[in-house]
């Protein structure tokens, strides 16, 4: 009798085999105690594995993974805004605060701006961004006349955030812009750009949080920026630098 | 269309698996918790006569490999604190599961992956192919892999290896 194959010794295990195959495989392992051997370790693994994690299947199941189901999306999504305004309410009086520093003017005038802009935009489904980025050139150009500077979307594929588009928002007293990315798990970054009046000066990254949502903000020149995403502070850190970067590399060869 | 409560049927084998791969109650939760918002969001693109169940678990594999690659999730480690034990069980059957859940947590993701589909989900070698998106090949010799290495590990025969790292 020839050997039995490889997957055939697994399929007895797992026992996926017809009758007379594992008949087949049984007659095998009568007279090769090697491979009965082996055989009786896999099935004992097996066994083991399915005892072990029985009991999570039994468990009674958090309520945070039974919330998103039981809401009909529409209400999801109208009760996720309403958080989130709640939220960014809060926020402004409370909990938006620097965590490196003192308070300073960016926090009203671009952070706040930046995080409302995330929190109402991102999580759309159907219009998250109003030009997308298939017209890239023309969303910069447009952007850019609007706000009265060069503003251009930095590209952030390298860390897996792709362009989905952007849209121009009102800001204090003039127009702003919002980019914003996604990757390939649908988590989504934004950035907020709005026109420097203060003159031309650039300040450090500086970081913000304002519940689960980090931001990092900067002043370059003509432009400040805010990028927001619900992500960890060093992974975030990571790509405003990225951003910055690749920003000055656009801009000098603009 | 299937209806969205129908996701609720899922749950507790979704819940098992991403323990089981996890070895951590809370990051395993976290992993349903985006693999459920992520599903949902696509609920329409889930053709009927399509298993919903190795389409979840494709949805969490993908999700799991993203966290990883970002360095989201801590992989449990040789030496590192003992995986959460799911179970009350006898001393010395305790004692059991406890050398294996040590020893399934020092095979590589990829091949404890498929150990935990195969054994614990008890999906067959094509369902878990389409989970992982990898050909029913590479299935079989990871499974292959994984039961070597586990049965060396559960003997002592593989020492774990400690890897000195330069201090400067």
């Amino acid at each position: 009798m020839n050997r039995p194959a490889e997957e055939d010794f697994h399929a007895y295990v797992d026992g996926t085999l017809v009758t007379e195959e594992r008949a087949r495989v049984e007659a095998w392992l009568l007279d090769h105690s090697d491979d009965a051997e082996t055989v009786r370790q896999w099935q004992v693994q097996a066994e083991g594995l399915r005892r072990m994690f029985a009991p999570v299947a039994s468990e009674s199941i958090p309520e945070r993974l039974l919330r998103p189901v039981r809401q009909s999306p529409v209400l999801a999504w109208r009760v996720a805004a309403a958080i989130a305004w709640l939220s960014v309410g809060i926020g402004l009086g409370y909990g938006l605060r620097p965590v490196q520093g003192k308070g300073d003017n960016e926090l009203v005038t671009l952070v706040r701006p930046a995080v409302t802009a995330h929190v109402v935009f991102s999580p759309e489904v159907r219009h998250p961004v109003e030009v997308g980025s298939e017209q890239e050139a023309h969303l910069a150009q447009w952007l850019s006349k609007r706000l009265g500077t060069t503003v251009l979307a930095p590209h952030l594929q390298s860390a897996g955030f792709h362009l989905l588009g952007g849209r121009l928002l009102p800001g204090e007293s003039s127009a702003a812009a919002q980019f914003m990315y996604e990757d390939g798990t649908g988590r989504r970054v934004t950035l907020y750009v709005r026109r420097e009046v203060s003159g031309n000066r650039d300040t450090a990254f500086r970081f913000a949080r304002e519940n689960s949502l980090s931001v990092f903000y900067w002043v370059d020149g003509q432009a400040a920026y805010a990028l927001s995403a619900e992500l960890p502070r060093e992974f975030l850190l990571g790509l405003a630098e990225l951003a910055y970067r690749d920003l000055e590399g656009q801009t000098s060869t603009h | 269309m299937l209806s969205r409560e129908a996701i609720l049927d899922h749950l507790p084998r979704l819940r098992r698996y991403a323990r089981a791969l996890t070895g951590d109650r809370f990051a395993a939760d976290d992993l349903v918790q985006d693999t459920v918002e992520r599903a949902l969001s696509r609920w329409a693109l889930l053709r009927p006569g399509s298993d919903p169940q190795v389409w979840l678990l494709a949805i969490m594999h993908n999700l799991s490999v993203n966290q990883r690659r970002m360095g989201w999730r801590e992989q449990v480690t040789e030496d590192g604190i003992l995986p959460e034990f799911p179970v009350a069980a006898s001393q010395t059957d305790g004692l059991v599961l406890e050398d294996l859940s040590r020893c399934l947590y020092r095979l590589p993701e990829e091949q404890r992956a498929v150990l935990l589909l195969v054994c614990v989900e008890e999906l067959s070698y094509a369902q878990c192919a389409r989970v992982l998106a990898i050909p029913v090949g590479t299935v079989m010799s990871r499974l292959t892999r994984a039961r070597q290495k586990l049965a060396r590990l559960l003997a002592g025969d593989e020492e774990v290896v400690v890897k000195l790292e330069v201090v400067k």
